[in-house]
């Protein structure tokens, strides 16, 4: 991440440079960072009711429950995790809401099963810095965005008066399933090429 | 199959949190402290994520304000076309993992300058509904849990998004085309 993030910037300055719009690219820092903070500020609200809730849904043996039954068929994508964890629940959680286009609740629980991956990894002596295998497996899960019907799409074509606007919900199906999919797959052909030492424990620096 | 898909949007948050707290008072948890427990690290998780979110936003709205993207356009116009596909749908294509917001303008524009009905605007629907900006959600969920290396991560979204696009293309041209 180290070199993708410095190579980022730094193209972005000296392409900036060439096409003489060095001013644009200062802006757009300044712009972000303050975008970025305004962002995450934004989500306490709904974090801190859907965590609220999880914390409920736990305590009744809900979260537990969940987990029971979503786990045979969520342990054939996550195989290097302990039978009972119950990062099957909130990893199911997740999925169900991403799928159902509730990114507001989709994002407290994505954490909170990243949580759990990461006591699962600690637990087995990994690096606390790095992603496990299963956190890169679930990151990869997520940013396919499998997504049942693309609200915000249909509602532009709405608004600009397509003839048609629902007819692109079966290829998007089609193509964030063949992209969810890879996604695994990808995140698992990978994982042996990217083995990290568990010993280094001061992590790279940002 | 319209109502059914609204009704059933409507209807899912309210019973998740109905199920939920028929749940606690069943197990006669205290519901109450419970989710004010969970709430407060709701705020820590958020304040996390800030570092993250902002190395991460910082870079890619550099990189878009540099002109890199339109120029990277502007080389591949040619062999695009070649292969039969809308140049004005490059730029969405370049712009899909790093930033949401960009993608869902560069969509609109498409939509306007194209119309709405075009082929042009199908694939560059599939393409923003079919994915996620795969930056943002690696600052946001590793940013939470304080993971600095990535490994293969950032590559597995990339792969991903790659495939998707690749995979739009093809099903844009047998199902619109």
């Amino acid at each position: 991440m180290n070199y993708i993030w410095c190579s980022l910037i730094i193209i972005s300055i000296i392409f900036g440079a060439i096409n003489g719009k060095l001013q644009d690219v200062v802006n757009a820092m300044l712009l972000s960072a303050q975008n970025a903070v305004t962002i995450a500020i934004s989500m306490i609200g709904i974090m801190a009711f859907w965590l609220g809730m999880v914390k409920i849904a736990q305590k009744s043996g809900l979260v537990e429950w969940f987990a029971k039954i979503t786990a045979p068929i969520l342990r054939l994508i996550f195989n290097e995790l302990p039978k009972n964890s119950p990062a099957f629940s909130n990893i199911a959680l997740n999925f169900s809401a991403n799928a159902l286009g509730l990114i507001n609740a989709a994002t407290p629980f994505g954490i909170k099963a990243m949580q759990d991956l990461k006591e699962e990894a600690i637990k087995n002596g990994e690096n606390k810095d790095a992603a496990s295998n299963s956190m890169c497996i679930f990151l990869g899960m997520n940013t396919a965005g499998f997504q049942l019907i693309p609200a915000s799409v249909i509602a532009i074509l709405l608004s600009a008066k397509a003839k048609n606007p629902t007819d692109i919900i079966l290829p998007a199906l089609i193509v964030t399933s063949i992209a969810f999919i890879s996604a695994i797959i990808i995140a698992k052909i990978l994982a042996p090429f990217f083995y990290d030492k568990p010993k280094t424990n001061n992590g790279d620096k940002p | 199959m319209k109502e059914i898909l609204s009704l059933i949007s409507v209807w899912i948050l309210p019973a998740i949190i109905l199920i939920i707290l028929i749940c606690a008072i069943i197990k006669k948890v205290p519901a109450y402290e419970a989710f004010t427990e969970g709430a407060k690290e709701g705020f820590w998780i958020s304040v996390k994520i800030i570092p993250y979110l902002v190395a991460i936003m910082t870079a890619v709205a550099m990189l878009r304000a540099s002109g890199v993207i339109d120029w990277l356009s502007e080389i591949l116009r040619t062999p695009l076309e070649f292969l039969k596909i809308p140049a004005d749908v490059l730029p969405l294509m370049l712009t899909r993992s790093l930033s949401g917001g960009a993608t869902l303008g560069i969509f609109s524009d498409i939509v306007n300058s194209n119309g709405p009905d075009s082929y042009a605007a199908k694939l560059a629907a599939v393409i923003t509904g079919s994915s996620e900006t795969t930056f943002y959600v690696l600052s946001v969920y590793f940013g939470a849990i304080g993971i600095k290396k990535f490994r293969h991560a950032v590559l597995v979204g990339i792969l991903a998004d790659i495939t998707g696009i690749i995979a739009a293309i093809f099903i844009c041209r047998w199902m619109f085309g």
